[in-house]
């Protein structure tokens, strides 16, 4: 084992009981113990001002020379011609991190027929686009693009490769990222250079958003993140920027093992949750699945979209696509009403990142209202409709 | 069919609490359970098998209580379950997660389908499952709201997407990642629970499997973990007070100075 007590210099202050984040030490006559659950993090060693841990992290030996690596790269999801808006977030924020390390910042883009959107990739401040167009790349399919953008990746050797968190990107990611033998951090809300290093620090919300963690991928390259889409900013485009267009070789096969047969868009009947600027979302408060309705009402009137907390989904009183939580979408709208929701830390972290929260609920210490910018203690049967009224008044609907 | 279905032991969140002084989790061992989105991986390995006759294995890695868990899986109709468990595992990120429980896989030999919950709700990270398959080197779906057809070598199944879900087929053996709407897992009944109760949970070492050591746990985790904090939340909330009716005007009034553009 690569951590032991040194027992003679244990003084039983139980420091690093405390400062172990999974609970893998314990007291056994005044003496430390490590127990089986221990994950080799060190936390206990650098904690324990005696000396009494001996830890060492028997890493890996990592690539080697890791400053052939350069550039920074976003994966450019795109379906039907469309950019997805993630990935002008990911320019947003790759832009950053490649002034930071003097790095030019590409695009990958795959599609069929794509050409025009890399002048709009260049306008959101990419100075590169790896363009790859098929017929057989019009949708998305893990298995070529996985072997496209590794194929790329092992050619050109980014340092940092960004995706979105979406279910494509959540998928493609780790798929690559296993295939070069790299790491990945999914889902971060915050990236940033560190300054000695130049390492990117990667931070990420973990058990439902109690907890956030900054990760490292000191020996590999590249260093891979999924990021939480609509908690980036994108620059404002600028159609004067310039960038070069670099058309790649696609790689093809005719075995393909998978095939996407059909694709079925459900957000013709509610706007999409991921897109919206305002979600109005409704919880078991609602008491009864009729009076969604009213949520659904708002939601019409605003133009926004209808959300749902895992209790009522769990009730059966809405479908499980617009479940808003750990266990269902992550949003970030501009406005989010939280209609007779509790505010469970699971359905916290799936809503907490939006601009501006509304809680309407009738338990003024309901775990909602720390995190809401406007509280309304009260009945929501009876607030909803008068919120609805007031702003078919003020909007003239 | 052979089906493989991997799980994960997770702290049941709902006893989740941050030490506010140290930032790290207060996490009581006894605490802990099934990965809910395992739960409905498992149940879909035992309709399978129902439907198709064969096997179900449900492999973990993990602490050596992680068995008391395999148990449960054979008390709602699995038929075997395997713990990888070794110091040299401990310290793995996904990537090495993906690494071990490929080798305890390869080790296992005939497979049709393996099915993972959709990610875990510790990490939340959903990357074991692709990773595995491309470990294995087969390929993998992801996010299966319903599997529409499945025979020898042939699965085709819907897939939720941000924006509705697509009908994909694929050959096997390949890897699933399945989400809550795919079924309801169902209680154990009292043969399986019986059952349960004499199963032997065979715990396979690195060694055992032949993992390479430099591919697994601390050694084969490229990323690491330098810091962790409890995020700040938003403390200035607005109690808005009134009639209801002035508790609606006056929220609506502040909305509206926000300027978001409602599309007509």
């Amino acid at each position: 084992m690569a951590i032991r007590i040194i027992e003679e210099n244990c003084t039983g202050c139980a420091v690093c009981v405390r400062a172990c984040p999974f609970s893998a030490i314990k007291m056994e006559n005044d003496k430390a113990v490590i127990l089986d659950n221990c994950t080799l993090c060190g936390s206990c060693a650098d904690a324990c001002k005696f000396d009494a841990i001996d830890f060492q992290a028997e890493r890996g030996t990592g690539m080697g020379d890791l400053s052939s690596y350069r550039d920074v790269w976003v994966f450019a999801e795109q379906k039907d011609g469309v950019i997805d808006s993630a990935a002008f977030e990911l320019l947003g924020v790759g832009r950053h991190l490649a002034d930071q390390l003097g790095q030019d910042l590409a695009a990958i883009l795959i599609g069929n027929k794509v050409r025009p959107l890399a002048q709009q990739l260049i306008a959101y401040g990419a100075d590169k686009v790896y363009w790859l167009d098929h017929a057989d790349l019009e949708r998305f399919n893990d298995e070529l693009y996985a072997d496209n953008l590794s194929h790329l990746i092992e050619r050109y050797r980014p340092n940092i490769v960004l995706l979105a968190a979406t279910v494509y990107g959540r998928s493609l990611g780790p798929r690559v990222a296993a295939r070069i033998g790299t790491g990945l951090t999914a889902d971060c809300t915050g990236l940033e250079i560190e300054a000695d290093t130049r390492n990117l620090m990667q931070t990420r919300p973990a058990f439902g958003g109690n907890l956030m963690a900054t990760i490292i991928c000191p020996d590999h390259r590249p260093q891979m993140a999924t990021v939480r889409p609509r908690v980036m900013k994108p620059l404002e485009p600028d159609s004067e920027r310039s960038g070069r267009i670099l058309r790649q070789q696609a790689q093809l096969k005719q075995d393909l093992k998978t095939r996407v047969l059909q694709v079925v868009e459900e957000a013709g009947e509610i706007v999409n949750l991921l897109e919206a600027d305002i979600i109005v979302s409704g919880g078991r408060g609602l008491g009864d699945p009729k009076n969604f309705a009213l949520i659904e009402e708002l939601a019409q009137t605003l133009g926004g979209a209808v959300g749902a907390s895992r209790a009522a989904v769990d009730a059966g009183w809405i479908p499980y696509s617009h479940q808003v939580g750990q266990t269902g979408k992550t949003v970030g709208p501009k406005v989010y009403f939280a209609c007779g929701i509790s505010g469970a830390v699971q359905h916290l972290a799936g809503m907490s990142s939006s601009d501006i929260i509304v809680a309407i609920n009738k338990d003024p210490d309901a775990p909602i209202f720390k995190v809401a910018t406007y509280g309304i203690v009260g009945d929501v049967l009876e607030i909803l409709p008068l919120i609805t009224k007031e702003f078919k008044k003020a909007l003239g609907k | 069919m052979n089906i493989i279905v991997c799980i994960k032991q997770v702290p049941a969140t709902n006893d989740v609490k941050i030490n506010k002084d140290t930032n790290t989790l207060v996490r009581d061992e006894a605490q802990s359970v099934i990965n809910p989105f395992d739960t409905y991986a498992v149940e879909e390995g035992v309709r399978l098998k129902e439907a198709t006759g064969g096997k179900v294995t449900v492999i973990s890695m993990g602490i050596p209580k992680v068995a008391d868990i395999l148990k449960e899986c054979i008390a709602v109709g699995a038929d075997e379950g395997i713990l990888l468990s070794d110091r040299a595992f401990a310290g793995a990120d996904t990537l090495a997660t993906s690494a071990a429980l490929a080798a305890g896989i390869n080790k296992i030999g005939q497979y049709d389908i393996i099915i993972c919950g959709k990610q875990a709700i510790d990490g939340d990270t959903g990357q074991v499952g692709p990773g595995l398959a491309e470990r294995l080197g087969i390929p993998h779906i992801t996010c299966i709201r319903k599997i529409e057809e499945i025979k020898e070598g042939y699965i085709r199944a819907q897939r939720m997407t941000d924006f509705g879900y697509e009908v994909i087929e694929c050959s096997l053996p390949a890897v699933i990642t399945v989400v809550k709407e795919i079924n309801e897992p169902r209680l154990p009944s009292i043969k399986g629970m019986m059952k349960a109760k004499k199963a032997v949970i065979p715990v396979w070492t690195a060694d055992d499997i032949g993992a390479d050591k430099d591919k697994i746990g601390l050694r084969g985790s490229p990323t690491k973990v330098i810091k962790t904090f409890t995020p700040e939340i938003n403390i200035n909330t607005e109690i808005i007070d009134g009639t209801p009716e002035e508790q609606a005007h006056k929220l609506v009034e502040k909305l509206l100075q926000l300027q978001i553009k409602v599309p007509v």
